[in-house]
């Protein structure tokens, strides 16, 4: 049951006259919870960026489905099934929390009513607040509504980038749980995380980072219980 | 008092240009974050064309005024979008990504180039509209007169206002264009497709100039190549007066200016009229350095 949905192959992205991905590889297959973990500055927010297509990649190939996304411009991508919940939400904070859910299907022609009633369900939080500015909203809130804005777009692969960052731990919690459920509804998930310890308890397989290059890999257990990557990511508990 | 309500019909006959005007700069800055200088000068040449069509329009002879009225308008209108596209292929989409001084420099030079192009086309004298494209009809109610040229500018402002706010908050390329002025990155991760969006922008922005231009020429009837810099940097401190990049604010922004510069000239002198105006910038920005409704609600990080 392991088919490719999404191949990543020797890609290498620059800034300028800096290279932050420096050639890396790694698949996930479909209806998986992928997760990359990394320090700060590994580039894994670059490395999501290209996949939705607002950054050029210099060389290397992005397969989703068998296209290569590093060919397609950023709008269009979504519409291919790859939707993303972007790093520091970016909610459109002088829009209403039902404007932004709503933008989330622009690319349908009607927002999918039983989707609405999903994320309504995920997150009932949005639904009290929906008329309110996404920018009144909390960290936890405004995570909420990144995500569903993203799943609104009906996606096959969902890319989330640190949706733990700066979030009180109950929300965390209660956002971890969420994204088990959109798993569970049939919804790849490529993870980005630096809570480590608690993306590798949700994905089926890991993958760790280290300055624009992918150092270790496996299976989220394995990864768990590997001392390396225990020393640098999870601390020494446990 | 009669003095005064005479002069609050001419200050929103005059507010509904700057009105339309400033909404062409608010449109573009709020999405591109860029001050299209070149906006100003769309509408002197909307003023020309209009002219131009309306001259070989007219000496055709079997075309009804009215009809002839209506076509000139909506051909001017069509002539400066695609004027309006090109301008931001041309000068703006190539420095996208370059440092913001860039696209200044290059608005500059085609506000620059628009201009003496209009002067070479038609030469630096004065052109004259003539006196009888509209009715003379003018009513007088309660000692105010009103012509028919300022109630048409009045209400077809109004209305295009109207359908313009309809069209921003309740339609879904609405909804997208005040996402792409918020942030262009997430909107694309909506499937959004900026340039697309940005185009939008510049045919709307161009369409509502080309009738402000129209106006200015129906109104005023004299028009010069530099009528561009005049009226634009009026309706560019009511943009800036309402807060720039706020669609409802370049609206109210307008009209105050149109307003307080009747008012300046009826009580005052015409003469003091540009010193007040940027008397009540100073004073306006110092209150509310975000101009009228400038960014109400501060984004969370
Ligand atoms: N716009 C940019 N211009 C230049 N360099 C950048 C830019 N964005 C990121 N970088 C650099 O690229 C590298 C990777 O950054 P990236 O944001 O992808 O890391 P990250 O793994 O997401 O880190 P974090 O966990 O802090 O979010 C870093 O060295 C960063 O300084
Ligand atoms: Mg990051």
């Amino acid at each position: 049951m392991s088919e490719l949905l999404l191949e990543v192959k020797d890609l290498v992205v620059n800034y300028g006259s800096i290279q932050a991905i420096k050639g890396i590889n790694f698949s996930v297959n479909k209806g998986e919870i992928v997760s990359i973990l990394g320090a700060n500055g590994a580039g894994k927010t670059t490395t999501l960026r290209t996949i939705s297509g607002l950054l050029k990649a210099k060389s290397g190939q992005i397969l989703y489905n068998g296209t290569d996304l590093t060919k397609v411009p950023a709008h269009k991508i979504v519409r291919l099934g790859v939707a993303q919940s972007p790093e520091g939400r970016q909610v459109f904070g002088t829009l209403t929390v039902e404007e932004n859910i709503r933008l989330g299907a622009f690319t349908k022609k009607h927002a999918d009513k039983d989707t609405l009633e999903w994320i309504y369900e995920l997150f009932p939080r949005l639904l009290e607040r929906r008329k309110q500015l996404a920018g009144t909203l909390s960290g936890g809130e405004q995570q909420m509504l990144a995500i569903s804005r993203a799943l609104m777009a009906q996606p096959q692969l969902l890319l989330l980038d640190e949706p733990s960052l700066g979030i009180a731990p109950i929300l965390v919690k209660m956002i971890f749980q969420a994204v088990k459920k959109i798993s569970g509804h049939g919804v790849t998930v490529l993870l980005v995380e630096q809570n480590a310890k608690a993306a590798l308890k949700l994905a089926d397989r890991g993958y760790v980072l280290d300055v624009g290059h992918v150092n270790i890999e496996g299976n989220a257990k394995d990864l768990l219980n590997d001392p390396k990557v225990q020393e640098a990511y999870l601390g020494k508990k446990d | 008092m009669d003095i005064f309500l005479q002069q609050v019909v001419n200050g929103l006959t005059i507010g509904s240009i700057y009105a339309l005007v400033a909404l062409g700069y608010t449109m573009v800055y709020g999405v591109m974050k860029l001050i299209n200088f070149a906006h100003g000068d769309m509408v002197a040449l909307s003023a020309y064309i209009g002219l131009v069509l309306y001259t070989q329009l007219a000496g055709l002879g079997f075309i009804p005024q009215p009809l002839t009225v209506v076509l000139v308008f909506l051909i001017t209108a069509l002539v400066i979008a695609i004027f309006g596209v090109l301008l931001e292929r041309i000068a703006y989409r190539p420095l996208r990504t370059a440092p913001r001084l860039s696209a200044v420099v290059s608005a500059l030079g085609a506000s620059m180039m628009i201009q003496n192009g209009i002067m070479l086309v038609w030469g630096p004298n004065i052109l004259i509209f003539p006196a009888d494209i509209l009715p003379a009809i003018s009513w007088n109610v309660a000692g105010v007169t009103i012509t028919f040229i300022q109630a048409a500018m009045i209400i077809i402002t109004i209305l295009l206002m109207i359908s313009l706010t309809l069209f921003i908050n309740y339609t879904k390329m609405g909804t997208a264009i005040r996402a792409s002025a918020i942030n262009q990155d997430a909107a694309k991760l909506m499937g959004i497709n900026v340039n697309l969006v940005i185009m939008i922008i510049f045919v709307i922005g161009s369409i509502l100039g080309a009738v402000g231009g129209l106006f200015i020429g129906m109104y005023y009837r004299g028009i010069t190549f530099n009528l561009g810099w005049v009226y634009g940097l009026n309706a560019f401190i009511a943009a800036i007066l309402g807060g720039i990049g706020n669609i409802p604010g370049s609206m109210i922004g307008g009209y105050l200016l149109g307003l307080f510069t009747a008012l300046i000239a009826g009580y005052v002198s015409s003469a003091w009229a540009e010193a007040f105006t940027f008397i009540l910038l100073i004073l306006i920005l110092i209150v509310r350095p975000t101009g009228i409704l400038g960014e109400r609600v501060a984004e969370k990080v």
